[in-house]
């Protein structure tokens, strides 16, 4: 499903984010990714989707090569991933429907199908009545669970967010753990990273520690770990 | 692409330019400001260029015929003319339509007659290529029987040289005023799409591909370009026709004319409209280039 073998990071400012990751991650799995702020999280996420390039090593994501991918081709990548980000990204001139709505009509859905499934996924992060409403009408958590749904509306394989709880409140924070459980029976892969140590340590899965741009730890049902 | 993908992008591009209206308003302004000075200038240009061509292709050589030669050697003078390269038509006055002529231009009170004819028979030599003339003139000065030559020597190669120049500068001009214009849309279009790179941002990190993002952003450089290129059509027009219908009159019977309304306006508007389309979309094109690196 996902793969990395000796990945390597250094960024034009002489920062080595990741020195060498492997990790192998299995389709259905709910992956942490977690570790101190500045160890390189981020950089792991972000090459998953393809928003930074490894130095080297090889990314492989659904059979495909993200070191080689070519930019006009990573458009096509990313429908298949849904990404969740910490500061939601929603556009602000579109209501909470278009937002979410957007991603398909990226890949050219039909207006028929693109109802149905917009419907459909509003209603499982539980926000059909806010439709109609603008992105700055609604709570953190509530524009999370737009993201979310955006991020799942196309059917991806994997979901990948980056920190998605960490402008929330700890109950709001509960809400959109839940979906993500709800996500990832359905099938989806999850990747996310946390520094919710209460969170990984109620809800436990793999558990893979990120430190000075190595995988420090990697256990299945593993704790937090860090004092935070 | 499918149907409705186009539609959709038009619907954006729609909707962009009311959401955005002080910055369209704005883009709008530069355009029209810069294709209003571009239109008149085109106007001036072309017309100076008509009376330039026309000026041009009045000038002949008037070659007077010796008195002494006869109606053989005069046929002989003529086909040696005609044979001169650069030679594109002649014509023939004998020296009684010589004299006609100075009579209906003076009246007959000079005590001129049929008489006592002092005139000469000439030839009115045109050259394919005004500005050869004095070439042919002198061709023509070296044959047999040749009297005198006229052409308003020095006269016009000043003027033909004054004419050149006054296009080029012309040219220039239009040019650098075109550049300027491309320049200062270009910026403010910047200025409204740097105010929605984080939208370009999200769109591409949800799988839009550039074209996807481009081109709403695209047909709205063009609906600029458009409402940008109303008022000068508007404007232009109505110049060159109160222009016309003023000083028509006063060039009726000169050597040269101002162009035609009837296709002259409608070239220029459609030169203006297809210049305001281009400036737009270019400028949208460039300005979301730099944004869509995600």
């Amino acid at each position: 499903m996902i793969s990395m073998k000796n990945v390597y990071k250094k960024y034009p400012n002489g920062i080595v984010a990741a020195n060498g990751f492997n990790v192998e991650i299995k389709q259905g799995e709910f992956v942490y990714v977690v570790g101190p702020s500045g160890a390189g999280k981020s950089t792991f996420i972000k090459m998953m989707y393809r928003e930074e390039r490894p130095t080297s090593g090889e990314i492989i994501v659904n059979g495909v090569n993200l070191a080689t991918l070519k930019s006009k081709n990573v458009p096509y990548l990313r429908r298949q991933i849904g990404v969740v980000f910490q500061d939601f990204k929603l556009l602000p001139r579109l209501n909470v429907y278009e937002n979410v709505a957007f991603a398909l009509e990226v890949i050219e859905e039909s207006p028929k199908v693109i109802r149905k499934r917009v419907m459909e996924v509003l209603d499982l992060v539980g926000l059909k009545h806010k439709a109609r409403m603008f992105p700055t009408e609604l709570s953190g958590g509530e524009q999370q669970r737009v993201s979310i749904a955006r991020s799942i509306v196309n059917n991806p394989k994997v979901m990948i967010a980056d920190e998605p709880t960490g402008n929330l409140d700890p109950d709001t924070s509960w809400d959109i753990m839940n979906l993500f459980e709800e996500i990832n029976r359905r099938g989806t892969t999850i990747i996310m990273a946390t520094h919710n140590k209460e969170i990984v340590n109620t809800n436990t899965h793999r558990v893979i520690a990120v430190e000075g741009g190595l995988v420090v730890r990697d256990e299945v049902g593993g704790a937090y770990g860090y004092e935070s | 692409m499918k149907a409705r993908t186009v539609g959709r992008h038009f619907r954006e591009s729609f909707k962009s330019l009311s959401r955005n209206s002080w910055m369209t308003f704005a883009s709008a302004s530069a355009v029209t400001v810069t294709l209003l000075l571009v239109g008149v200038f085109v106007m001036i240009m072309m017309n100076l260029n008509k009376v330039a061509d026309d000026l041009e292709k009045d000038v002949e050589i008037k070659v007077l015929v010796e008195l002494t030669a006869n109606d053989k050697e005069a046929k002989q003078l003529e086909k040696e003319i005609k044979n001169i390269d650069g030679v594109a038509s002649l014509t023939y006055s004998t020296k009684e339509a010589e004299l006609e002529d100075l009579i209906n231009d003076f009246g007959e009170n000079m005590g001129l007659s049929e008489q006592n004819n002092p005139l000469r028979a000439a030839f009115y030599v045109k050259a394919t290529n005004p500005q050869d003339t004095e070439k042919v003139a002198e061709k023509i000065d070296r044959l047999k029987n040749t009297y005198s030559i006229e052409y308003g020597e020095g006269k016009i190669e000043k003027l033909f040289e004054f004419l050149n120049v006054a296009r080029n500068v012309g040219l220039v001009l239009i040019l650098a005023l075109l550049f300027t214009a491309m320049f200062l849309i270009s910026n403010t279009i910047r200025i409204t799409i740097v105010a929605r790179r984080r939208e370009i941002e999200i769109m591409k990190l949800v799988g839009a591909t550039n074209g996807f993002v481009r081109i709403p952003f695209v047909l709205e450089g063009m609906w600029i370009g458009i409402l940008g290129s109303i008022l000068p059509i508007t404007l232009v027009s109505l110049l060159y026709f109160n222009l016309y219908k003023i000083l028509q009159p006063y060039l009726e019977g000169e050597m040269f004319k101002l162009l035609p309304i009837t296709p002259f306006l409608y070239q220029v508007n459609i030169l203006i409209l297809v210049m305001g389309i281009f400036i737009g979309v270019w400028g949208s094109f460039m300005s979301v280039r730099k944004f869509l690196r995600v």
